[in-house]
C-alpha cells in the first residue's frame, strides 16, 4: 500500500466519524486533532476504524507519537509493511 | 382499556410528530419495547411503551404534531396468562374483570400460506385491489380503515406515499438552539446555582487505564470518561441530594441515578441523553454504553427515556478542552457535575513533589435543594473514588 492510498483510507475513516472534514485543508504537520475538533472518544473511534479497515493494532502506548497527520501516515505506512 | 400517552421528552421539549409506527393493532407489545419514532428538536426519539399489551386502536397518524399528553394507542391488557395466587384472585372477581384472551387458532400453514389465507378473508375494495396491483404494494401490509377493516382505496394511496422524512440537519439545529435557550434561561431564572471545585489527582485512574487497556484488543479499550461516570454515579448514590429532580417546589430524590452526558455535536449544539442505571453497571457496560450514546446522538437517533430521565447531568471537557467549567444545571435537575481536561501538574504527597495528571471537577448544585456542605463531601468523594479505580 503506498502513500497515498494510506491516505485515502485515513481520510474515509475520519469522514465517519467527522464528515465536515476536508483532509486537503488540514496542515499535515500540525497536531491533527486541534484542527479538526477530535475529542478521546473521536480518536478512539480513528483507532478502531484504521484496524477495522487495515488490520493494524495501535497499542495506546503509541498514541503519543500520533500527533500529526504526517505522524499517523508514516505510522500506518510502517505497520503495513 | 389502557391510553398510552406520548410521554415527556425531556423538560424542554413539549411536542413531537410522529415519523412512524412500530406496531399494529393486534401486536403483542412488552413493557420498553419501541412503538412509535417521534421527530423533535433533538432527535428522532424511538418512544418506548411503559407496559406490556396487545395494541388495540393507533390513535394518530404519521405526520400530526401533538403536544406530550396526547393519546397515541390504546393498549388491551396484558396476555400473559394469568398463574398462581393471581389465578386464584382472579377467578373470585366479578364477572365484568377482563378474561384471559382466547388462546390463538393453531397455524396449519407455513407463514406465507397462512397471511395468503388471511387476505382473501379481509375485505378489499376492488379499485383498492387494483390500484395496490398497479403500485405493486402488498395488500396484507396495508391496515384497513373501512368497514369491518375493509382496506380502501385510500388505503392503499396511504401506504404508497413516501415515508414521512425527519426533519433536516438546518431545521432541527435551529429548533435545537431554540430548546437549549429556554432551558438554560429557566435554569438561570429559577435554579439559585452554588458552585464548587476540587482537584482530581489522576495518576493511579491513568496508569490502571493504561496497564489494562495494553492487553486489551482496540475495539474493547476504555476511556477516562468511563471512570468518571461510574464514580460521579457511586458519589451520586451516596450524596441523593444531587440527584433527582426539583418539582412543584419540592425535591423529589430519584433512586435510580441516570448520569446524563453533555454531548457536543459537531455542528453545533448539545445533547444530554442518560446513561441509565450508571451506578448499577460495570466500568466496561458503561464504556460500551457511552459509545453507543455518542454514535446515537450525533446520528439524531435517540430512545425517549435516554432524554427524560436524566437524574443529573456530566459534562466532561475531555483532553482536547479547558480545565474548568461553571456548569449550567438543566432543570428539573439539581446538580451538574464538570469534569476538565487533565494537565501535568506539579503536586505535592506528604514531603514529596511529583509531577503527576491532575484534572479539576466541579459541581453546579440548586441551592434550594443542598448546601455547600453536602455538596463538598459528594466532590470529595467522586475524587476518592477515582483513587481506587480498579475498585469501580
Amino acid at each position: 500500500m503506498d502513500a497515498s492510498e494510506v491516505r485515502t483510507s485515513i481520510a474515509e475513516v475520519l469522514a465517519t466519524i467527522a464528515p465536515e472534514v476536508d483532509l486537503a485543508a488540514i496542515d499535515a504537520a500540525a497536531p491533527l486533532r486541534d484542527q479538526i475538533d477530535l475529542d478521546s472518544m473521536d480518536f478512539l473511534n480513528l483507532i478502531v476504524g484504521l484496524h477495522e479497515r487495515l488490520h493494524i493494532d495501535i497499542p495506546e502506548s503509541d498514541y503519543a507519537r500520533l500527533v500529526t497527520l504526517d505522524d499517523l501516515m508514516s505510522y500506518v505506512g510502517a505497520k503495513l509493511q | 382499556m389502557i391510553e398510552f400517552k406520548l410521554p415527556s421528552l425531556g423538560a424542554d421539549m413539549d411536542r413531537g410528530r410522529l415519523l412512524e409506527w412500530r406496531i399494529k393493532p393486534g401486536d403483542a407489545v412488552k413493557r420498553g419495547d419501541v412503538v412509535a419514532v417521534v421527530d423533535t428538536s433533538k432527535a428522532a426519539i424511538d418512544v418506548e411503551i411503559w407496559q406490556d399489551g396487545i395494541v388495540d386502536a393507533l390513535l394518530l397518524q404519521p405526520g400530526d404534531d401533538v403536544p406530550v399528553g396526547t393519546p397515541m394507542l390504546t393498549l388491551l391488557g396484558a396476555a400473559v396468562p394469568i398463574t398462581g395466587a393471581a389465578e386464584v384472585r382472579a377467578s373470585s372477581a366479578p364477572a365484568t374483570a377482563a378474561a384471559p384472551p382466547p388462546p390463538s387458532p393453531p397455524r396449519p400453514f407455513a407463514s406465507s400460506a397462512a397471511a395468503a389465507a388471511s387476505d382473501h378473508r379481509r375485505r378489499i375494495s376492488p379499485a383498492a385491489r387494483k390500484r395496490a396491483e398497479e403500485l405493486g404494494i402488498a395488500l396484507e401490509r396495508v391496515s384497513g380503515t373501512g368497514p369491518d377493516g375493509a382496506v380502501t382505496l385510500e388505503d392503499v394511496q396511504r401506504a404508497a406515499a413516501p415515508k414521512l422524512q425527519a426533519a433536516t440537519l438546518e431545521e432541527r439545529l435551529s429548533a435545537m438552539r431554540q430548546t437549549i435557550a429556554a432551558a438554560m434561561a429557566r435554569s438561570k431564572r429559577e435554579i439559585p446555582h452554588y458552585y464548587l471545585a476540587t482537584q482530581v489527582p489522576l495518576e493511579r485512574a491513568t496508569e490502571w487505564m493504561l496497564r489494562v487497556n495494553a492487553e486489551r484488543p482496540v475495539t474493547a479499550r476504555i476511556l477516562l470518561a468511563a471512570l468518571v461516570i461510574k464514580a460521579a454515579a457511586l458519589a451520586a448514590r451516596r450524596y441523593p441530594e444531587v440527584n433527582g429532580f426539583y418539582r412543584d417546589g419540592a425535591f423529589h430524590p430519584s433512586p435510580d441515578v441516570n448520569v446524563g452526558i453533555a454531548i457536543s455535536l459537531r455542528q453545533g449544539g448539545l445533547v444530554a441523553p442518560g446513561l441509565l442505571a450508571a451506578d448499577t453497571k460495570s466500568v466496561d457496560e458503561i464504556m460500551a454504553s457511552l459509545s453507543d450514546l455518542v454514535k446515537r446522538t450525533r446520528a439524531f437517533s435517540l430512545r425517549a427515556s435516554e432524554l427524560s430521565q436524566p437524574t443529573l447531568t456530566l459534562t466532561n471537557l475531555g483532553d482536547q478542552g479547558v480545565e474548568l467549567v461553571h456548569g449550567v444545571i438543566y432543570p428539573p435537575q439539581v446538580a451538574l457535575i464538570g469534569f476538565g481536561k487533565p494537565t501535568r501538574q506539579a503536586w505535592v504527597e506528604g514531603n514529596a513533589l511529583r509531577l503527576i495528571p491532575v484534572a479539576t471537577a466541579t459541581l453546579a448544585a440548586d441551592h434550594r435543594v443542598s448546601d455547600g456542605h453536602r455538596g463538598a463531601l459528594f466532590l470529595a468523594h467522586l475524587r476518592d473514588l477515582l483513587q481506587a479505580p480498579e475498585k469501580l
